[in-house]
């Protein structure tokens, strides 16, 4: 049991419960859609970036509790970063979630260090990881769907 | 083919003894987790009893060499036991000759040998094939790319809220453009057996021929294809505890021997030259190259196993397994059951309040408890339901009532770990 609250830890279940900024964007300048065909688990992201920096950030879809979280504590997080300060934090948080963060990670990615559990469960890196990646092809402009496969 | 419905007898429970058949498969007897391994992903694949491990080790140590075409000793008995295992196939699926036993890879590669040979050959523009709303992908797609290659249409069969081809709905859809039907036999998403006897009158009353997947049934139910007469019937060992990467197409005499190769190589040849080269005759025609020789010793080591047990006492005991979990799971509050089929087999599929079903599959492996959660390369049925993924625990011969406890309780602590 303590392996499983390390991965379902509250703050991940609350934000899975009621998913922060799960909505659609009218203003949105950059959208992508990811899909993870493993579990069905499909999410939009919008993002109404003003020059170099994310104004405003929402998403929308269905998926595990995991990745709805990570989804949402993400749009929180990012809103108002830089392009480059969003991919570097998608970097942290990719090396959290796979077990290779440095000492000292954590305290860099704030909240978002409740996911560190993923790392005990590979199979739930790319639920952790689907909204990062989905981020990633909005700021990129990619107009097809990715995934994760 | 209604062995779903009828109770245990006395005599068969005597028949079947659980702690002996569990003590066949090695696998069963660790613990994942600290937990004893609860298996059922069946649908998935089985596991394999020490019979099968054994004679697949057998086989490498003793015998192994290549067939058909060897002068020598080990040549000889690798080629007699392999085609033993054709009349083993023969006898298990009750076809009326070994050389209407194919052996493929599996389900897959039966199905595309058909699409691709039989359907290339009689399916031109305009034409229909008919399927229904509860096929694996693997009896999809083989069909749309036919479909797409010849111009040709797919035509879908709809099923009801329990699961259950519509059969007035297939009769409608069944006219003078059908040039095949393919059919699950049983659902690996929903568990739903379809009347498959019934289903071959209706399309053989217009000339149509009918494909059937086996794959989910084998396992469970007695298949005597001149029973069904089905034109052919396609399963794969590993999910009726054979090794993977091995499988059996059934294919009428006649319709096989009027069929064009599906491969070219050695072995499907009686001679070449680079004018002519004429084909081998039935079975050899389809079995291009060197088949894995190994894996058909081991699936026939496991359709012995099957039959030392005896189909019917497997289908009653999982049957009366299925039902004790059925009744188990859906007492838990916010569960509702997908696939509630009057004439199931094998499979218990669910959703859980708003909890997805990966979480749940997460939570019951920390305990020890393997299922499978997904759309389980069925996302028709999936969209026909409105659901993107369901948990789906699916039963075999080892499984018992302790088990479908161990689930139900499973599933008790996914509840309190979202409460």
């Amino acid at each position: 049991m303590s392996d499983l609250r390390d991965l379902y830890q509250d703050v991940i279940l609350e934000h899975s419960k009621a998913p922060r900024n799960y909505r659609e964007l009218a203003a949105a300048n950059h959208k992508a859609e990811g899909y993870n065909p493993l579990c069905g688990d499909r999410f939009t992201v919008y993002v109404d970036m003003e020059g170099d920096s994310i104004r405003d950030i929402s998403f929308q879809g269905s998926g595990c509790a995991i990745s709805k979280a990570s989804a949402s504590m993400m749009t929180q997080i990012v809103k108002g970063k830089t392009k480059a300060e969003a991919e570097q934090l998608f970097d942290r948080f990719h090396k959290l979630v796979t077990g290779h963060a440095p000492a000292n990670g954590e305290a860099e990615l704030g909240k978002l260090a409740v996911f560190s559990g993923v790392s005990e469960f590979p199979v739930r890196v790319k639920c952790a990881t689907l909204a990062w990646h989905t981020l990633h092809a909005a700021l990129e402009g990619k107009q097809e769907a990715i995934s994760t496969e | 083919m209604s062995i779903a419905a009828k109770p245990v007898s006395p005599a068969s429970k005597q028949r079947f003894d659980i702690e002996r058949v569990r003590a066949d498969f090695p696998i069963l007897q660790q613990k994942v987790r600290g937990k004893p391994l609860v298996y059922l992903d069946n649908a998935a694949t089985s596991q394999k009893p020490r019979a099968v491990i054994e004679a697949i080790s057998r086989y490498y140590e003793g015998t192994n060499a290549n067939i058909h075409r060897g002068v020598h000793f080990l040549s000889e008995h690798a080629t007699e036991e392999y085609e033993a295992v054709r009349g083993i196939a023969q006898k298990f699926l009750n076809a009326a000759e070994s050389r209407e036993i194919i052996f493929v890879r599996g389900t897959t590669e039966g199905i595309n040998l058909v699409a691709q040979s039989y359907g290339r050959a009689h399916v031109q523009a305009g034409d229909e094939i008919l399927i229904t709303d509860m096929e694996h992908h693997s009896n999809i797609v083989p069909w749309q790319i036919l479909c797409d290659e010849r111009g040709a249409k797919l035509r879908v069969a709809p099923i009801n809220d329990a699961g259950e081809l519509i059969l007035d709905e297939f009769a409608n859809l069944l006219g003078p453009k059908t040039k095949l039907v393919a059919i699950t036999h049983v659902s690996n998403a929903l568990g739903t057996i379809n009347p498959i006897r019934r289903i071959v009158e209706m399309a053989h009353s217009r000339n149509v021929p009918v494909l059937v997947d086996g794959a989910q049934a084998v396992p469970h139910l007695k298949v005597d294809v001149q029973a069904l007469g089905c034109d052919f019937y396609a399963f794969s060992g590993h999910k009726v505890y054979g090794p993977t990467g091995i499988g059996v197409l059934y294919g009428k005499a006649a319709l096989l021997e009027a069929m064009p190769p599906y491969q070219g190589g050695g072995d499907m040849i009686a001679s070449v030259s680079f004018e002519k080269t004429i084909y081998n005759k039935l079975p050899y025609k389809f079995e291009a190259g060197t088949p894995d020789i190994a894996g058909v010793i081991g699936l026939g080591a496991a359709l012995e196993y099957v039959n030392g047990l005896g189909i019917e006492n497997i289908g009653a005991y999982e049957n009366d397994v299925l039902a004790y979990a059925t009744a188990a799971v859906s007492a838990i509050p916010g569960v509702r059951l997908i696939g509630t089929a009057k004439e199931k087999a094998g499979v218990l599929s669910f959703v859980l309040d708003n909890i997805h079903p990966h979480d749940i599959g997460t939570i019951l492996d920390q305990e020890g408890i393997a299922i499978r959660t997904g759309h389980h390369c069925s996302q028709p049925v999936m969209k026909r339901f409105g659901i993107a993924a369901t948990a789906r625990a699916s039963f075999a011969l080892y499984n018992t009532k302790e088990e479908a406890d161990a689930l139900a309780r499973g599933i008790e602590k996914v509840r309190e770990v979202f409460a």
